[in-house]
């Protein structure tokens, strides 16, 4: 199965902009299926972004993010060639991560 | 009741129409002309190729918009999983590759065709699904997922690649173009909108917060992810729809009436590129 995340990380000066996309339903538990069942609620819990050996942004989600959500942010320091690690855990315990490079 | 009613006298309306137009003849490289003519000189800012991007041809904000959102675009996770689907081997062993010309890869443009046997217009979906079932396999739903995934993938390896529709010399392949073409200008719903009222008449402007798109290449950009679905849909899911956005009754996907509207559109969007999949508001 293909990963779930997505990620480009572009170094320029002395920052990094880095931007995710993850595929998740994001279910919030509020919502009937076709049947009038309650959609139990399947959502992320923590997102982590690692880069040497530090953790430089932390998402803690709830239900109220969109499917397939979209992060965006820049961080001080990160140069091209450079691993930056993306983690994410949902409330059923299920999980992926991945390295990129920095472009 | 009364709604029903009205509802009813549509549908007998809409139906009746195109079998009575279908007798009415039909010029497809006449109408091919008269009907780019109008879009190219309604919109001669507009370049050609650009049609097929819907409403960011149209309007300078969505298309910022829709430059951002491309650089991570919401159709790559369904275009990967297409990917895989496709190089996956059925249970007898055969892949999707080995029901069409050049294993499936770029040929896209080259739907929906004219199918001599049966009489009918083949769009690339109901190839997929006849392609499943001929391996021993379960059709798949018509209007989203895997089917839209498939697609999805079939799009994205044609892009770019120009639009070429043919109209056999077959009585049958005409008449399908023509009842196509009388679908998409028949009013139906209780709106009384013909797909022409939005896509023809009204390309650039507002119906409520969207930004309609011209009919001229609209199939070129199929599937799509919908952010207002939340997911991505095929042809059938958009025509679908439509129909009830204009508050008529929606067909089933890949009814006859749908593969011939797709039929008569691309055609008249032949030569200009696929940019499926896509992403719209």
């Amino acid at each position: 199965m293909a990963s779930t995340i997505r990620v480009r990380a572009i170094a320029s000066g002395d920052s990094t902009q880095v931007q995710s996309l993850i595929s998740h339903p994001m279910d919030s538990g509020f919502v009937k299926d076709s049947k009038g069942q309650l959609i139990p609620p399947h959502h992320i819990e923590v997102v982590e972004f690692e880069h040497a050996g530090k953790i430089v942004f932390t998402c803690l989600w709830g239900p109220a993010v969109s499917k397939d959500p979209y992060v965006k942010f820049t961080f001080k320091g990160g140069k091209k060639g450079d691993d930056l690690k993306v983690s994410w855990v949902d409330n059923k315990g299920q999980s992926d991560s991945l390295v990129a490079k920095i472009q | 009741m009364l709604r029903t009613m009205l509802i009813a006298v549509a549908m007998v309306a809409g139906a009746a129409q195109p079998l009575l137009a279908a007798d009415t003849a039909s010029d497809p490289k006449a109408e091919f002309k008269a009907f780019r003519e109008y879009f190219t000189s309604r919109f001669p800012k507009v370049a050609l190729d650009d049609f097929v991007n819907g409403p960011y041809s149209m309007d300078e904000g969505l298309r910022k918009q829709w430059k951002a959102i491309d650089e991570f675009p919401p159709y790559e996770f369904a275009v990967d999983k297409g990917k895989e689907m496709f190089a996956t081997p059925f249970k007898n062993g055969k892949t999707y590759g080995d029901c069409f010309p050049n294993k499936g890869i770029g040929i896209r443009q080259t739907y929906p065709r004219f199918d001599e046997k049966s009489g009918q217009v083949i769009t690339l979906d109901v190839a997929l699904n006849q392609c499943r079932e001929a391996n021993g396999e379960k059709p798949f739903d018509y209007t989203k997922d895997d089917m839209a995934a498939l697609t999805a993938y079939m799009a994205f390896t044609s892009r770019g690649k120009a639009m070429d529709i043919n109209i056999p010399d077959d009585p049958r392949a005409l008449a399908a173009y023509t009842k196509g073409k009388e679908y998409f200008y028949t009013r139906r719903g209780q709106l009384n909108f013909s797909c022409a009222s939005c896509h023809v008449q009204n390309p650039g402007n507002r119906i409520r917060t969207e930004v309609l798109a011209p009919a001229l290449g609209i199939m070129n950009a199929l599937p799509i992810y919908r952010s207002a679905w939340g997911g991505m849909g095929t042809t059938s899911r958009r025509l679908r729809t439509c129909n009830s956005q204009v508050r008529g009754v929606p067909l089933k996907a890949e009814s006859e009436e749908y593969r011939n509207v797709e039929y008569y559109l691309s055609y008249m969007a032949n030569g200009l590129p696929i940019s499926g999949p896509g992403a719209r508001p």
